[in-house]
């Protein structure tokens, strides 16, 4: 009894972080964005600077319309934002945000490992709605999808390989237990290495090519309408969550701060993840996209050896110090 | 894991964790068939995500945890995605394929047959008298198999390596031959070969004095053309001039 009511209490409280924190993410890049562009973002729904806008968005997404193209393949054209959105949800289960048992939804062995597999199977959504919407522009997208996630995967594992080399386990909750402030000059490459990485498996600016709405009209997700677009959407914003407190958890300390750490370790680890979620935003509106083959080039000449040589020094570090 | 001495063991009074992997099993053995019997190319590799799947959520349940995450980071993470790249930049037709369909398929399938059976014979051989211990410590953690991976199976893991380095370095090889022999000079850049002449040398350019050098380094360059694949030098001249 006691059991299934744990089980669920923390089943319910990573849901509901699944459904607010990615609409908060959302919200926060309306105004960033248009305070950054000099303008005021959504003023008028829900009363107090437009707070409400994305309700108000889903709402209307909701009333849209699902339109099925004729020449589709039905089922995996439906199945597909699906397979987009429940990585994410399953991710979220495996962060900790704080110190001890009760601050993640389940302690996993293989965590790290756990958390990047999930990741990458996400990717499928995107793969499944190009190919499905028997459009060219979306297959144009899921190619350039599977094209990047094939580039960037392998140094974002590098990266995370890196820092669960320091730590000597490849739990979550291990890594940030054994984390010491001077771990974070030690692991910065790889840090920038993985949230770069992550960036361009999320399609974020500016490594949006797989979606560029001004060539390939959205790629992947040309012909979705109403709520199957929602939930791609939000499996985007979704998706940039997780990567801020992945980054968080394996790079920053996640509940380790200057003060505080004891009772107030998850604040740390929000912070930092509200932190990184603003780099995001700032990152979208800042730089051009870039292209396809600057793209490819970039991941394999600057990341990978970037994170290769992030595991040399790791290696090296460790064996000076034990 | 414990010898079979012990009585409880049966397979006649199965526990639940027994059940959920014969079911996942089934699941798993009827999303391969479709994968092998679909006439839809592009849904024969998202079954057969299923198929990957399914054994990952087999080794879960045989505790071997760090096995499991690592057979969907790799195999449904970016052996079916490149599947699909392949799918999707050769032909990746909506609805069925007639053409989809080898004649070898009784060659197949007894191929197939023969591997399952000697691999069912050997593992059921190795292991018909080991038992895992689900309630004790995991017995796959991650500790563990790194622990066996490296003490006891180094040799294998290093002959692997090796063999995956040289299966790079062959891809490499083979990349950059195809290229070489394909590939058309472009307009405007350096001939890779002198399989076809460059576009710019064409020597009808009425450009000053150029139309007086032209017929003397034509002659020059067409018995070379089919001998040498040396790179093309009169590009460079135009580049630089």
């Amino acid at each position: 009894m006691n059991d299934a009511l744990d089980v669920g209490l923390r089943l319910l409280a990573v849901f509901v972080v699944f459904l607010t924190f990615p609409l908060i993410v959302g919200q926060t890049e309306h105004k960033v964005m248009a305070h950054m562009q000099g303008r005021l973002g959504p003023m008028y729904a829900g009363g107090f600077h437009g707070w409400a806008q994305l309700i108000a968005d889903g709402v209307k997404f909701a009333q849209k319309e699902d339109v099925v193209p004729a020449g589709a393949d039905r089922r995996v054209f439906q199945l597909a934002p699906a397979v987009a959105l429940l990585p994410y949800l399953l991710v979220l289960l495996a962060i900790p945000i704080g110190p001890g048992e009760g601050a993640v939804g389940q302690v996993l062995d293989a965590g790290v490992f756990f958390v990047l597999a999930v990741m990458g199977v996400g990717v499928l959504g995107s793969l499944m709605a190009g190919w499905a919407s028997a459009n060219k522009f979306s297959l144009l997208g899921g190619l350039r999808t599977a094209a990047q996630l094939l580039a960037y995967e392998l140094p974002m594992l590098l990266a995370a390989a890196s820092v669960a080399m320091a730590a000597g386990t490849v739990s979550l909750p291990g890594i940030v237990s054994s984390f010491h402030w001077w771990w974070l000059p030690w692991q910065i490459t790889g840090g920038l290495v993985f949230f770069v990485a992550g960036l361009a498996e999320l399609q974020r600016p500016p490594f949006d090519m797989p979606v560029a709405d001004s060539e390939i009209i959205f790629g992947a997700y040309t012909e979705y309408t109403g709520l199957r677009f929602a939930l791609f959407l939000l499996a985007e914003y979704a998706g940039i969550v997780v990567l801020c407190g992945l980054t968080t958890v394996l790079f920053l300390g996640g509940w380790h701060g200057p003060w505080g750490a004891d009772g107030l370790g998850w604040l740390w680890t929000l912070l930092k993840t509200a932190l990184l979620a603003f780099v995001v935003i700032w990152l979208r509106v800042t730089y051009p996209r870039l292209r396809e083959d600057q793209l490819q080039k970039f991941s394999w000449t600057l990341l990978v050896p970037l994170s290769l040589a992030q595991i040399a020094l790791t290696g090296i570090v460790k064996v000076v110090i034990s | 894991m414990s010898p079979l001495a012990q009585a409880p063991h049966g397979f006649l009074s199965p526990t639940g964790v027994e059940i959920a992997f014969l079911l996942v099993g089934l699941v798993t053995f009827g999303a391969a068939l479709v994968t092998v019997t679909t006439r839809q190319l592009v849904h024969a590799a998202l079954w057969l995500v299923v198929a990957l799947g399914g054994i990952a959520v087999e080794y879960l349940l045989l505790t071997a945890e760090f096995i499991a995450w690592v057979q969907v980071l790799i195999y449904v993470g970016s052996v079916v995605v490149l599947l699909l790249f392949g799918l999707m930049l050769t032909k990746a037709p909506i609805g069925r394929s007639p053409d989809a369909d080898s004649g070898n398929r009784w060659v197949a399938l007894a191929v197939a047959a023969a591997a399952a059976a000697s691999l069912v014979w050997v593992v059921v051989d190795a292991f018909r008298a080991t038992w895992i211990d689900l309630d004790g410590a995991a017995a796959g953690s991650t500790k563990v198999t790194g622990a066996s991976l490296f003490q006891n199976w180094v040799l294998p893991f290093e002959a692997l390596s090796v063999l995956l380095l040289a299966a790079l370095v062959g891809a490499i090889v083979l990349s950059r031959k195809a290229k070489a022999e394909s590939a058309p000079p472009p307009v405007n850049g350096r001939a890779v070969t002198q399989s076809s002449p460059p576009v710019t040398d064409s020597g009808i350019h009425p450009i000053g004095d150029r139309t007086e050098q032209d017929p003397q380094q034509q002659p020059q360059q067409q018995p070379e053309s089919g001998s040498e694949p040396k790179s093309e030098p009169k590009p460079e001249q135009e580049g630089a001039r």
